[in-house]
């Protein structure tokens, strides 16, 4: 399975050991969400409680989006304004 | 309230209609003669949007009550093309130009357009924005509004 | 028709009349109060006149008691138990305990006139428990201000915080201190945005009907049918797929109409009257009070600035309020506020704070016209200081292709760059200023969107195409997309109708917001049409008993790839559509996603003004809007938006703003008091469409919608600056408040500034 490196926002980090940018493995956006819970379980509440995600510069809503090797993933704050 | 018995003229046709004496003219138009053209934007005679003319002077339908109409003669939206079908000048001249993005507005703008250039066949830029700006359009800008009166003018004067 | 740009197409580019042009012009297009149904009742809306008060009683005896009054409903008359963002639209919808602000419905009636239902609505008796409010963002996140809904917050907000922060927002990278320390100079200023309004002309206004059956139906004007469907159904605990939802010809929204208001209350009085449809229209008045306005704004930035003009760090940190729920669109300002700049230390803090205002709604780039404030003012400050021309120094940051942007992800292709380049040529830069005169620059930007997207097309007998699209024509959508289409069949622009749809027709479609219209729609009927493509080569390859791999569509019919394939004459689509009925039934297409590919738009507006210096009146006198459409498929709308978008930002920038008294009421709830930009305040718009082509839709657009509203805030004040040498941080920049900053900097007589 590709290893995907998650950069994660500032107030996030501290649920991850103060890591920036963590690395897990999956093939898509909802597996990569599980795969984090699991390595890091003090992130769930965070992330159950929704979050946007970027995928290679672009917002998706698409939980099945695919990530590969390299894919540039970013958790950003759920932009749920307007 | 006992209701008031209206006879009056609407684009060329003599029509009656019973009103309330609260209502206002624009209520009666769309209310008790279908005619949904004018729209009501503010109802305050702020907006323009509810546009017609009565006895030739253009007037905010909605600052006026449905009993005034009484023996009147009274144009709409629904007056402005030919018999045929034929659209005015201004009418096409708000398509070719897109002059209209949502279209709410349009129908104050035409029947208020139309108003002066029977006035003022000849106006200035300027001279259309102070004539419309009791109309209010919220998606246009208005820059695609004033270019399609000044147009429709010339074309109006040049068939003339 | 002229061509725009390009010539590669045969009609995207080009500008065409648009279908629904003559229905608007002649009054017959149907907007949602031009519908009746038999038996139609017609209701009204009891509001609170406080800004915060706990219901203790509703007495509807009166009203139900008057002859002609079928139904009256209270928030008694809802399902309970609902929770997150259902029970904020239910409670919006109808107050239950407390009235979170002027104008809060608690409670509506039926009956058989307007008159009649307004009357009945006068005779409701709420007796009221007035409450302390706060209404000013600064006063509202104060730790001892009146707490409006405990328990709101969300798991972002850190222990301790004051009790109106609901959702608090940090992120950034690298080290802002370390950047300012490598900074020349080093600036840091507070700004202020008021709330302002959609403004769309026509009110909000429905017929809903709902049976004892739970089936129910919607006439109504909105940008989105299915959030229509969906939110009632939430609120009023029935089932979706029972409500079949019809839009209406939409008289404007931005934003404003992809929520519920009033809809429910259609509904939920119908079902009380026995399933007679209940008409709702709001006054303008119910329109400012209770109906989306944006969110204001409380904004710090500090910026480091090299001499050259190098960004070496940023940091914002914005409050806001929107209204008495949560959903201030902090986030998507903080977002858009540096996006334009590449910047190694960049941090971001937010927080949603809760207000006695009404629940704000999205506006046209929601967020962005704030962040931009705030960001386009200060590096225009820090420009001046340094001598530095503002064009330059934003081409020396923007953000290219590549770039990171300050809120994480790398761009793709992006044209700031393109629009600022195009802008510094304009002959209006050119343009000789007098005294009193100014001119101001800024840029803005807008993620846009792709989202839930089900369209469908069918070819008609006589191969004309017929699509139906889930999003409402907000400004020429019809026109776009059935020039897409035509595009690509190889057909007639007019021999394509498109047809907005009601909820039975489509699967689920997000609503006409985040420029999504002309991508996602656009791209849907483009894949739609392609299908149907694909099919007819089929039958033409059947037809002539070859393989269907070696057939291809050109020019409107289809044809063999090459003579190996066979010799055979193309096969036109009116042929084929002739005998479909034999060759194996309906040809048709359809797409169902979420259409990714989204192209972000930047733009750069250049404002020149003219400031009256004995009454403060700001004077338009040029102005130029520059944008990336990716490509403009109907120039002329494109034109429309960038325009409209630019005065909805001049009015934002100097007059428009909710004004509230001391007792929390909405002080300017007409259109008179509330003025919005009229004609005779405007000159021209100028325009340049750039295009720097999306590659992720078949045409390269990008979302034009939104962008436009954002750079004229701070371009106004940055021209008023020029002209008057007056810096005003708080907008909007309205002719007293502009007065008084020139007087007070004028030189004035010893004696004079004595006295004061
Ligand atoms: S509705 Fe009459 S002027 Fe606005
Ligand atoms: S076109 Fe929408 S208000 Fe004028």
């Amino acid at each position: 399975m590709p290893v995907i490196d998650v950069n994660l926002w500032s107030s996030l980090r501290r649920f991850a050991g103060g890591e920036e940018i963590v690395s897990v493995e999956a093939e898509t956006v909802a597996g990569m969400i599980n795969a984090l819970k699991k390595a890091y379980p003090d992130l769930a509440p965070a992330l159950d409680a929704g979050v946007s995600v970027s995928v290679n510069g672009e917002i998706t809503n698409n939980r099945f989006a695919p990530l590969e090797e390299g894919s540039e993933v970013f958790l950003l704050q759920p932009l749920k304004g307007g | 309230m006992s209701k008031i018995h209206v006879t009056t003229t609407v684009n060329g046709d003599e029509v009656e209609f019973l009103t309330d004496p609260r209502e206002t003219l624009l209520d009666c138009l769309r209310d008790h003669l279908d005619l949904t053209g004018s729209k009501e934007g503010c109802g305050t005679g702020d907006c323009g949007a509810c546009s017609v003319t009565v006895d030739g002077t253009l007037v905010s339908s909605c600052l006026m009550l449905g009993v005034e109409a009484e023996g009147k003669k009274i144009e709409t939206i629904e007056g402005m093309a030919g018999k045929d079908g034929e659209l005015h000048p201004l009418q096409r001249k708000f398509i070719e130009h897109a002059a209209l993005q949502c279209g709410f507005c349009t129908p104050g703008f035409l029947v208020a357009s139309k108003a002066l250039l029977e006035k003022n066949p000849d106006p200035t830029e300027t001279e259309v924005r102070y004539w419309l700006a009791g109309n209010l359009c919220r998606c246009t800008g208005y820059d695609k509004i004033v270019r399609a009166v000044m147009d429709a003018a010339a074309e109006m004067r040049g068939a003339a | 028709m002229t061509k725009n740009g390009s010539s590669e197409f045969r009609l995207v580019g080009t500008r065409p009349n648009r279908p629904d042009g003559l229905d608007k012009v002649t009054g017959r297009a149907r907007y949602g109060a031009d519908a009746s149904m038999p038996g139609m009742l017609h209701g009204a809306v009891v509001r609170s006149p406080h800004a915060h008060a706990r219901i203790v009683k509703i007495d509807t005896s009166k009203a139900e008691a008057l002859p002609g009054v079928k139904g009256v409903v209270t928030r008694a008359d809802f399902p309970t138990g609902l929770t997150g963002e259902d029970w904020d639209l239910q409670e919006n919808t109808m107050a239950g305990e407390k009235a979170l602000y002027d104008g809060h419905a608690v409670a509506a009636v039926a009956a058989t006139s307007p008159l009649l239902a307004q009357e009945a609505a006068r005779l409701i008796e709420v007796e009221y428990e007035v409450l302390p409010h706060v209404i000013d963002v600064d006063d509202a996140i104060k730790p001892d201000a009146p707490a409006i809904r405990p328990g709101a917050a969300d798991h972002s907000v850190p222990e301790g915080s004051p009790p109106n922060v609901v959702r608090y927002l940090e992120f950034g990278h690298g080290d802002i201190e370390a950047g300012f320390a490598e900074a020349d100079l080093v600036m840091e200023n507070t700004y202020k945005t008021e709330a302002t309004h959609q403004g769309y002309i026509e009110p909000h206004a429905c017929v809903g009907q709902l049976g004892a059956d739970g089936k129910g139906e919607m006439w109504v004007c909105t940008q989105g049918q299915w959030y229509i469907r969906r939110m009632c159904a939430a609120v009023l605990g029935i089932e979706a797929a029972q409500l079949r939802v019809t839009p209406s010809e939409i008289g404007g929204g931005f934003g404003g109409k992809t929520t519920i208001f009033m809809e429910p209350l259609s509904l939920a009085l119908s079902r009380k009257a026995g399933g007679k449809p209940v008409k709702i229209v709001m006054s303008r008045s119910e329109v400012l009070r209770a109906t989306g306005p944006t969110a204001s704004a409380s904004m710090d930035v500090k910026i480091g600035m090299k001499k050259d003009g190098t960004i070496t760090a940023g940091y914002a940190n914005f409050r806001m309020q929107g209204g008495a729920f949560p959903g201030a669109p902090v986030d998507m300002a903080l977002y858009c506020a540096f996006a334009g700049y590449k910047l190694a230390n960049v941090k971001h803090v937010g927080y949603d704070v809760l207000a006695n205002r009404p629940k704000c709604a999205a506006y046209r780039a929601p967020g962005s016209p704030m962040g931009a404030f705030a960001v386009e003012s200060l590096v225009d400050e820090m420009a001046r200081k340094l001598g530095l021309d503002p064009l330059d120094v934003r081409l020396k940051n923007a953000v290219r292709e590549g770039d990171k942007a300050s809120y994480g992800p790398t761009f793709g292709s992006i044209g700031l760059v393109e629009t600022l380049e195009a802008a510094k040529a304009h002959p209006n830069l050119k343009a000789p200023l007098g005294p009193n005169q100014g001119r101001g620059v800024a840029c803005g930007y807008w993620f846009n969107h792709g989202g839930e997207t089900s369209v469908s097309m069918a070819i008609g007998e006589d191969g004309t195409a017929t699509v139906s699209v889930g999003t409402p024509d907000i400004g020429g959508g019809r026109a776009s997309i059935a020039l897409m289409v035509a595009e690509t069949l190889g057909i007639d622009y007019d021999d394509v109708r498109v047809n907005v749809v009601e909820t039975g027709a489509l699967g689920v479609n997000e609503p006409t917001h985040g420029s999504r219209a002309t991508f996602a729609s656009g791209k849907a009927a483009v894949e739609s049409t392609n299908q149907a493509i694909k099919e007819m080569c089929r039958r033409a390859a059947a037809e002539w008993g070859i393989d269907p791999e070696a057939v291809e569509w050109v020019n409107g019919a289809a044809q063999p790839t090459s003579s190996n394939a066979g010799k055979f004459a193309p096969m036109t689509i009116k042929e084929i559509a002739a005998k479909m009925g034999s060759t194996g039934g309906p040809i048709s297409g359809h797409y169902e996603g979420l259409p990714s590919g989204v192209g972000a738009s930047f733009g750069t507006h250049v404002v020149d003004v003219e400031v009256d210096p004995e009454t403060g009146r700001t004077t338009i006198l040029r102005y130029l809007v520059v944008q990336d459409a990716g490509r403009a498929i109907h120039p002329a709308y494109v034109e429309g938006q960038y325009q409209g978008g630019a005065v909805q930002g001049i009015g934002w920038a100097l007059n428009e703003a909710y004004i509230y008294g001391e007792d929390g009421r909405l002080q300017n709830p007409i259109f008179l008091d509330y003025r919005v930009p009229v004609a005779s305040d405007l000159p021209m718009i100028d325009t340049v469409i750039v295009e720097v082509p999306n590659p992720g839709h078949p045409y390269g657009v990008r979302g034009v919608g939104e962008t436009g509203i954002t750079p004229p805030l701070p371009a106004i004040a940055n021209a008023i600056e020029h002209a008057t040498g007056q810096r005003i941080r708080h907008l909007p920049i309205s002719p007293p408040k502009l007065l008084k900053a020139i007087k007070s900097a004028a030189p004035s007589g010893p004696t004079l500034q004595a006295a004061e």
